[in-house]
């Protein structure tokens, strides 16, 4: 059983209770920042309203219910890299609640998304805080507005948690709440995971996975971690309710701490901060401005283009792909050459030389891979395709004469070959093919070529 | 000043005098900031000859409470974690002084991070009260109180979240006044409990008090809990009370431990106001009694994670010879923080306590909301209530520091207008064993204006002036 707590940072201009840029990557340390994400004494906080707004966004796209009075609440413990002491963060009344998130034809509750403060971060001199000769603290992301995303535990393998993840992805950048790119740090997962007998209606007691930088290592972490628990159960042992890490190179779960005492957060209303109203009509505004979600698309590019499921997921993944396609088939070339050409050779094209390129290929003035030839110049010169066709003399030999004395040529000088197809062996078609297209240096026009080896060697 | 015929230096001059024969007697200053202050009194004669704009405090001397950050000024809440700390940036309210040209003569004594009624927790030195210096001037906000009653300031700002202002006020004879919660911009000071606490100013004479509010009030940007609403402290003023309806809560008239001579004196006061014309009415204000329970659970719970911030990281005084983490953050904090702050913070933590919450925390929240319902109902057939601010004359230093649960009980009569977020006044009103009484009038929300007028009459009816 696997229940996913998801962290975003929201696209916004500025922090989520001051008037700092959000664009700390890079930035010296501690040179984002003001006296309210430092937390100075007597500084207050100011909510974010495009926070808000992102946050109302995403929920609607997971189909949540959005609280029509929500507040922040303080969650209060101490550590270095939390300026104030507490984390302004929301407790008992969330932004939405009760939403869902489909995966194929699973469909995975979202329990609440709410919104929060992010920390700033630690630097040490060692391997951790207690045993580091010194630390550092950068709080430049302090403050970052953040989204948090829990998930009921719905999810069954390590494949539906890094699908989850990858989906919750795609559908934070279709609505533009997050860059969402997670070896940034944009987007952190953190998976519970527990395990229990077949048939067993109890869940099992459960580990929090942390330090999970991709989605290949969530992947392998709950892998991991299923198979530890269930390894751990069948010799007898037991699961400790505990916060385990990912350790990259060793490629487990290492235990951080133990949650078997939780610890207390003290949670009260943040007094700085009057209750929030989302008022109903404009919550309806923002519904009707939601863009296609990555559901929506991958049914639409499977139905309106008659795509493969294959095709379709991969167009999906990012939209500028998915935009790159529907922009190429609207210029002119066939759904299925499009989501061919895009799939297999990524181009920076535009959809206009993009279905040209496809144009020169699908009417046969060249072929395939004299395609990605041109497709390659025209990107390396800026060139439109036709144009580098010309001027390559690139165009595939489709003249039946000149072909013909190819043909003929490569005949006399493979004997055997020849004997061998006349001798009903399919295949050696296949070697003086390869003969002819050595010959004429790739353009020939294959098929014709392959006719009139045919014909020439059964007369 | 306009007229030419006194300087802001030299005001500022006359204050540094009374300072220099006051402060070894009652010490109402934890620093003074001379240099900045004659700079702005420069400043301010520069813009009475003609040279920039002149509003009603251009040039006229403030004593600051230590809670409230003063630009590259040594702000410290009373407090020995803040040694040294020079805030960056400016709280509003003192922003706001400044812009009209205040000048600055330094930040004055309170009890540290505003937690007491008479001063005696400052982390420097207790403040005395001008009118007997073996006697406390009240607090938290007694250092401003006291510099203005001894005439060091014209006037002062301090801040109030359980009686701060109005019960030093009163204890030091002069006029204080705590507006509506959301009046005035809280950002920059440094919080004690952040849904109670409000700054106000201290003057001698009620219109100034109103000008130091119209000067300071007004929705700010930086504090989400100020409000938009037109600011107008000035034109009710001197409307007298003829014709109003002044509400006498009983609950407050015998009040545990009220003292016969302020019972008696805020009674005289009383017929003043209604030989001026009031009609004066019975109110009930029934959950008065629970006032104070819910007050020492909801301001110490704010402040247990108010003051978590002092940790010793980033600013303030620091336990160099902590060996790791947890050590850093106790030795600083019980180094830095002295006994009535820490035993504020247990009591705050203990009552957010998982588990304890509910009983406490959420039940002292209902209590609150009680409160200001008996207020709501009690403005139904008043247009304020006046009654003592402190049921007691200023008392001797160290007669209550034994006795938490007695300096407590001295916040009882203005408490209840925090936690219903009312803004009130307290006015000298005749004296009690030779030692001065306040008279506490407290208006509706937003009603400031009525706070000020009632009190007003009262000094005009009582002066003659």
């Amino acid at each position: 059983m696997i229940g996913m707590e998801v962290h975003a940072q929201l696209s916004t201009r500025s922090k989520m209770f001051c008037g700092c840029t959000t664009d700390y990557i890079g930035a010296p340390p501690n040179s984002t920042v003001c006296e309210v994400c430092l937390g100075m004494p007597g500084v207050l906080p100011v909510a974010n309203a495009r926070a808000v707004e992102q946050v109302v966004r995403t929920a609607l796209a997971l189909e949540c219910e959005i609280s029509r009075h929500t507040k922040f609440d303080r969650k209060n413990y101490f550590y270095p890299d939390l300026p104030k002491g507490y984390q302004i963060s929301q407790y008992d009344m969330p932004m939405a609640r009760s939403g869902r998130l489909s995966l194929g034809d699973r469909e995975i509750r979202i329990t609440r998304v709410h919104l929060e403060e992010d920390t700033g971060r630690l630097l040490h001199a060692g391997d951790a805080l207690e045993t580091a000769s010194e630390s550092l603290v950068d709080l430049n992301r302090s403050g970052m507005p953040l989204m948090e995303i829990v998930s009921e535990p719905d999810l069954r393998s390590a494949e539906e948690a890094r699908d989850y993840a990858v989906e919750l992805r795609g559908i934070l950048r279709a609505v533009g709440a997050s860059e969402a790119d997670m070896e940034k740090g944009q987007l952190r997962a953190e998976a519970n995971v527990s395990v229990r007998p077949r048939g067993s209606q109890e869940l099992g007691v459960k580990t929090e996975l942390k330090n999970i930088n991709s989605f290949r290592a969530l992947y392998r972490a709950v892998a991991y971690e299923i198979e530890r628990q269930v390894r751990e159960l069948e010799g007898g042992g037991r699961v400790v309710q505990e916060t385990r890490g990912w350790s990259e190179s060793e490629q487990r779960t290492f235990s951080q701490r133990s949650k078997e005492f939780a610890q207390d957060y003290r949670y009260f209303p943040e007094p700085d901060l009057p209750p929030l109203e989302l008022r109903p009509d404009w919550v309806a505004q923002l519904r009707a401005s939601l863009p296609e979600l990555p559901g929506e698309l991958r049914g639409r590019l499977a139905e309106q283009y008659a795509l493969s499921k294959f095709d379709v997921e991969q167009l999906s993944q990012e939209s500028a792909t998915a935009r790159l396609f529907e922009q190429t088939v609207a210029a002119g070339a066939p759904p299925k050459q499009a989501a061919n050409w895009i799939i297999g050779n990524a181009p920076t094209l535009d959809a206009q030389r993009l279905a040209e390129l496809i144009g020169l290929v699908v009417a046969g003035t060249i072929n395939r891979e004299q395609g990605v030839r041109v497709l390659e110049e025209a990107q390396a010169s800026g060139r439109a395709p036709g144009e580098v066709v010309r001027e390559q003399g690139l165009a595939q030999v489709s003249d039946e004469a000149q072909l013909g004395l190819v043909v003929e040529q490569v005949i006399a000088e493979n004997p055997r070959a020849a004997a061998d197809f006349r001798s009903g062996k399919q295949q050696a078609l296949g070697a003086l093919l390869a003969r002819v297209k050595e010959a004429t240096g790739g353009s020939a026009n294959m098929r014709l070529a392959a006719q009139l080896l045919r014909h020439r060697l059964i007369q | 000043m306009k007229r030419r015929e006194l300087s802001a230096v030299e005001l500022l001059e006359d204050c540094l005098g009374v300072i220099e024969r006051e402060e070894p007697r009652i010490h109402a200053f934890v620093r003074l900031s001379e240099e900045l202050a004659r700079a702005q009194a420069e400043e301010a004669d520069r813009r009475f000859s003609g040279d920039g704009q002149v509003g009603p405090l251009t040039g006229i001397p403030v004593a600051i409470k230590d809670v409230l950050c003063v630009e590259n000024v040594e702000t410290t809440a009373g407090s020995q974690i803040l040694r040294g700390f020079r805030p960056p940036y400016e709280s509003t309210a003192v922003a706001r002084l400044r812009a009209q040209g205040a000048v600055f003569l330094g930040m004055t004594n309170c009890d540290e991070f505003a937690m007491g009624s008479s001063t005696e927790n400052s982390g420097y030195f207790p403040t005395r009260n001008p009118h007997d210096p073996s006697r406390v001037p009240g607090g938290s906000s007694g250092g401003s109180a006291a510099a203005v009653a001894a005439g060091e300031a014209v006037f002062g700002l301090g801040t109030d979240t359980g009686g701060s202002i109005r019960q030093p006020a009163a204890l030091c004879g002069v006029v204080g006044m705590k507006p509506t919660y959301g009046r005035v911009s809280r950002y920059g000071l440094i919080a004690f409990a952040s849904s109670l606490d409000q700054i106000g100013p201290f003057t001698r004479m009620v219109g100034d008090a109103a000008l130091v509010l119209q000067a300071i009030a007004g929705w700010d940007r930086r504090d989400a809990t100020s409000v938009d609403r037109p600011v107008d402290m000035l034109s009710s003023l001197e409307r007298g009370v003829e014709g109003l309806r002044l509400g006498l809560p009983r609950e407050y008239f015998e009040a545990e431990g009220m003292e016969p001579g302020v019972r008696a004196a805020v009674e005289r006061a009383v017929l003043t106001l209604e030989r001026a014309g009031a009609e004066l009415v019975d109110v009930r204000l029934p959950h008065t009694d629970y006032g104070l329970a819910a007050y020492y659970i909801i301001a110490p719970a704010e402040a247990s994670s108010n003051l978590a911030r002092f940790d010793g990281v980033r600013y303030g005084a620091r336990a160099e010879s902590a060996g790791n983490l947890l050590e850093t953050y106790l030795q600083t904090r019980r180094g830095g923080f002295g006994p009535e702050v820490r035993r504020r913070i247990m009591l705050g933590t203990y009552a957010l306590s998982a588990g304890y919450y509910d009983a406490y925390y959420l039940k002292a929240q209902k209590v609150r909301t009680l409160i200001a319902q008996d207020f709501e109902r009690a403005f139904e057939s008043c247009d304020a209530i006046v009654s003592a601010t402190s049921p007691v004359v200023a008392f001797p230093i160290g007669a209550k520091v034994a006795d938490p649960l007695a300096m407590y009980v001295c916040d009882v009569l203005t408490l209840g207008g925090n936690l219903a977020a009312l803004p009130g006044v307290s006015i000298p009103c005749g004296t009690s064993e030779g030692l001065p009484v306040g008279l506490q009038v407290l208006a509706p929300q937003w009603a400031d204006g009525m706070a000020l007028r009632v009190a007003r009459a009262y000094e005009a009816a009582s002066n003659g002036s």
